[in-house]
């Protein structure tokens, strides 16, 4: 276990992990809409709270995994509980344990039926979205993995928009179908290691055949759930008809679970079939980022370009993490955080014009800056941020992304390089129609406190990663260079065979 | 002592007959069987840790046998709980109901336990005959004689079963010259390689086959779940079954550990057969009942993955898919008895908002749903796993993944349920009244498909126990 640096005394990631668990469990007695709605909310912000430690007492200096914990499960088939976080998983935990509270408060009257039922699904899936970034077992990491399935087919399903049956099943069975194989490739790692624990499965000698078939079903699944062109087809349809907490999940984090696996499994467990099949993802990534580009430009529905936006978002998170230099990932993994920070932020506000108009044609709000220009103002700032405007999140991530990707491979770094002109095109349009074309709607009130507090500590990480990005880059340094020095050992290793036959 | 629960059951079977003489003792009759089930789980549970050989060694009580003899008084429990009042049974029929459901569940018990040919036969065919009885048990919907049909099939094709599984008995006594289970074992393994004992294993196993529902003897399922009151599928579709997975372990011991390939091929091809057959199947049935039928074809397909790998470690993983499968199953019919008004026939559409008209049963209909699908955390999830893990470690790497993508085609169906209770509106379909028995065995159902999801650790272990001490 040289690996994991054990948690001593108070269990910090169990607690964080189940916190939000029982807090649906009380929240089953509790009578009331608002007594629900604030107990959601305080459970998730204390969650929120106590999760601030792990950056604090995060050691950036190790590339092992830390606050570990570790119990035995299932002994006979060496299945263990087994936490802990490294530099990559650290931000994405705080993204989700940010995020949920924002959801909640972005929930408070969009959701009028069923509160407690919905609340409780909220809190579900973050316990298996934070498990998931937890886990360092691959039994409890595909447990959670799957597990989330459940409340978030309920999100969609039941407090879903006119065509939610036909999202929800979409989204559900896309994502299982996906994971099936992971499931096979899972085991058939577990027999050649003896055990489950995700870190005891990295650096070893698969033969590259082997390496190849996990490496791809592993990349089915986490494909479908970044998802990459050509598989994305669930997610405008999950999107638009999902409700704002719904989306703001789906788009902050479930999104991210792709490429963490990535970064997780296919990197370290299979490094060697990384090199092989890496190019192809590289294209596949540029083909993501303009198809995601050229289809956002053309749609009248907020959320739905929104939404292909987040396919050329992470047509670049992709392309950072394939080209394989410290540069490239680690924009990637901060790409994933601004994203996160920034759709989710998108999402909220075009919920709360929902509200208001129950409309999401960019045509039925145009000219509202003149009656609610509190609201323009985020909505612009955000926009600006997802275009990778200097100054905001995005435009550190991307730059860095494009950076690491120009120093080992120009043509495919300019070939992506018009995604992030045809970023530009599409938030423009659809801020120039939300900013200056058509009379207004003075009918309209603008946001009040609790959309405005919902909204606020997003902006703040917009401009705080934007001109100060050191605080969030330093806790990965050690972390990415331990992966790509994996990578490498593979690479080297690789050379050598070539060399003597 | 060590006979205590079959005994019980066997005084409570005379009691529940003097009650059939008489009228209007149907009320009686259902709590009598019920405080029996309840009972025999307590005596079961008793001699859990008992060891020996009864009736000139034809029946062994051992860890094994009271296993699955709790397992099916639990059933037997929950199966009355929540369709005791016997909606779509005529009232003058429902004493001998309940007489012939506690003679069934005693052949079963017996079952487990005989470990000599003929004594293993009786006790099948005193199960069989009662379930064959009380399918027709039921009051005509429509003039149609639906349940009269599905009796004949259902008693036609276990009449065939039973009779290859004779003959494959008649090839095993006639190679081996003895009927008992554990002089057989180590004479069957020497002529492990003989054509006539895989033919003789084969045939002996169909028997139970057909009990399990596997493919090719899974033709009286969609008929006979259609036909039979939902009561009485609640019943066929789960304790039954325990029966026969705990036997077809005994069967499987024996094919000797090296040199049985052929029946491990012969189990494989079946297993495939089943879940494609069932889930295919499945995926377009509009009848709820018909559509669980299908399911069970391809879940016993999945236990039959336990079998074949013929070690101790596969048999435990088996006997724990299997009692998960009867929880899971039975969490499905508890919402259909609850949902049908008067005994008849549910649709798929029939559950259109039941999150709305019943949020309970809606969260049962969930949970059940999904563990069926196998998705983590429930236990179908953990049985599909550790089924898969054992399999894939004995090398068969093409039918891990083709139990893999049966997995992705059962979701759909199991979610198109989900999706009716959960996402369609009730329009004007009635609340669903529930009492406060079905709540609490609804939420006891929950839980232990969550618990054995959960952690299993303890139930694997005593069920390996409990196979390595099988002779």
């Amino acid at each position: 276990m040289d690996f994991l640096i054990m948690n001593e005394g108070f269990p910090l990631l169990s607690t964080i992990v189940f916190l939000p668990l029982a807090g649906a469990l009380v929240l089953l007695f509790l009578p009331g809409e608002n007594v629900q709605r604030i107990w959601a909310m305080a459970v998730t912000s204390v969650n929120a709270l106590i999760s601030l430690p792990l950056y604090s007492r995060f050691d950036s200096t190790t590339a092992k995994y830390q606050f570990g914990e570790h119990v035995s499960w299932i002994p006979s088939l060496n299945i263990n509980y087994t936490l802990g976080i490294d530099g990559i998983s650290l931000l994405l935990v705080l993204l989700t344990t940010l995020i949920l509270p924002l959801c909640v408060l972005g929930s408070w009257t969009y959701i009028k039926t069923r509160i407690k039922e919905f609340m409780i699904c909220l809190l579900i899936m973050e316990t298996a979205m934070l498990g998931v970034f937890m886990a360092l077992d691959f039994v409890l990491f595909y447990i959670l993995w799957e597990a989330m399935l459940i409340p978030m087919y309920l999100l969609i399903g039941v407090w879903g928009g006119p065509r939610k049956i036909y999202a929800s099943i979409k989204f559900f069975l896309y994502t299982l179908a996906g994971s099936v194989m992971l499931l096979v490739a899972i085991i058939a790692l577990y027999l050649k290691n003896g055990s489950f624990s995700i870190p005891m499965m990295m650096g070893q000698d698969y033969s590259s055949t082997f390496q190849i078939w996990v490496f791809l079903a592993f990349f089915l699944a986490f494909a479908i759930k970044v998802p990459m062109f050509p598989f994305h087809t669930w997610l405008p349809a999950a999107h638009v008809e999902a409700p704002t907490a719904g989306s703001v999940i789906l788009a902050s984090i479930l999104l991210k679970m792709g490429t963490y696996g990535f970064l997780r499994f296919c990197l370290p467990i299979t490094p060697l079939a990384t090199l092989t099949l890496g190019p192809y993802v590289l294209w596949m990534s540029v083909v993501a980022i303009l198809y995601g580009g050229f289809t956002a430009l053309a749609q009248s529905d907020m959320k739905k370009l929104i939404a292909y936006s987040s396919v050329g978002h992470m047509g670049f998170v992709t392309l950072g993490i394939f080209f394989l230099n410290k540069q490239g990932m680690e924009g990637a993994i901060l790409q994933m955080i601004n994203h996160g920070v920034t759709t989710g932020a998108l999402f909220l506000c075009v919920g709360m014009m929902y509200e208001r108009t129950h409309s999401r044609e960019i045509s039925d709000h145009s000219g509202i800056a003149q009656n609610l220009p509190i609201f323009v103002s985020f909505l612009t700032i955000f926009s600006l941020s997802s275009l990778a405007f200097p100054a905001t999140n995005s435009f550190v991530g991307e730059f860095l992304v494009l950076a690491g990707a120009f120093s080992v491979n120009k043509v495919i770094a300019g070939a992506a390089i018009p995604g992030a002109i045809l970023a530009a095109a599409y938030m423009m349009r659809l801020l120039q129609h939300v900013l200056f074309r058509g009379p207004g709607r003075p009918d309209l009130a603008d946001l009040n406190i609790r959309e405005i507090v919902t909204l606020a500590p997003l902006l703040v990480f917009v401009f705080w990663i934007g001109l100060a990005p050191e605080p969030f880059l330093s806790v990965m340094h050690t972390s990415v260079e331990y992966l790509i020095q994996q990578v490498d050992v593979a690479k080297t290793a690789q050379i050598a065979m070539n060399i003597v036959p | 002592m060590l006979f205590a629960p079959e005994l019980l059951m066997l005084i409570g079977s005379l009691v529940l007959f003097c009650l059939c003489l008489g009228q209007g003792k149907e009320n009686l009759a259902r709590y009598a069987s019920l405080v029996l089930a309840i009972a025999s789980c307590f005596l079961s549970l008793a001699t859990l840790q008992m060891n020996d050989n009864l009736f000139y060694d034809a029946y062994r009580i051992d860890m094994f046998s009271q296993l699955f003899k709790l397992a099916i008084s639990i059933g037997l429990v929950i199966v009355l709980l929540f369709s005791g009042e016997l909606k779509g049974v005529d009232d003058r029929l429902r004493p001998e109901y309940f007489l012939f459901m506690v003679l069934s569940t005693l052949g079963l018990m017996m079952l487990v336990s005989s470990v000599e040919l003929l004594t293993l036969f009786i006790a099948l065919e005193l199960s069989s005959y009662s379930l064959y009885l009380m399918v027709p048990m039921r009051d005509d919907h429509g003039g149609m004689k639906m349940q009269m049909e599905a009796a004949i099939k259902y008693i036609l094709f276990g009449v065939v079963a039973t009779g290859t599984m004779l003959y494959g008995m008649s090839f095993i006594f006639g190679m081996t010259g003895t009927t008992y289970f554990s002089e057989l074992v180590p004479k069957m393994h020497e002529l492990a390689t003989t054509p006539t004992a895989m033919l003789a294993i084969a045939l002996f196993m169909s028997g139970f086959f057909y009990k399990l529902a596997v493919f090719p003897f899974h033709f009286w399922v969609p008929d006979v779940y259609q036909g039979a009151s939902n009561a009485t599928t609640a019943f066929i579709a789960s304790v039954p079954k325990l029966g026969a997975v705990a036997i077809l372990i005994r069967i499987t011991t024996l094919v000797a550990p090296t040199g049985g390939e052929a029946v491990v091929n012969m189990l494989m091809i079946l297993a495939v057969c089943s879940m494609f057959y069932g889930n295919l199947s499945a995926l377009v049935q509009k009848d709820i009942k018909r559509m669980l039928g299908f399911s069970g074809i391809s879940h016993a397909g999945f236990v039959l993955l336990g079998l074949l790998t013929l070690k101790d470690t596969g048999y435990a993983t088996s006997m724990y898919y299997i009692a998960g499968y009867v929880f899971m199953n039975l969490a499905c019919f508890l919402v259909i008895c609850k949902v049908s008004k008067n005994g008849e026939n549910v649709s798929i559409d029939d559950m259109s908002g039941l999150y709305k008209r019943a949020p309970i049963l809606a969260l049962t209909l969930l949970v059940g749903m999904m563990a069926l699908a196998g998705i983590p955390p429930f236990v179908g999830f953990m049985g599909k796993f550790m089924l898969l893990t054992g399999a894939l470690r004995d090398g068969h790497l093409a039918l891990v993944i083709l139990a893999a993508l049966n997995t992705a085609i059962a979701i759909y169906y199991y979610l198109s349920v989900v999706r009716v209770a959960f996402c369609s509106p009730p329009e004007d379909r009635p609340d669903v009244p529930v009492d406060l028995a079905t709540r609490c065995v609804s939420i006891a159902l929950i839980a232990v498909i969550i618990f054995m999801g959960v952690a299993p650790k303890q139930l694997l272990a005593v069920a390996e126990t409990a196979v390595r001490n099988i002779f």
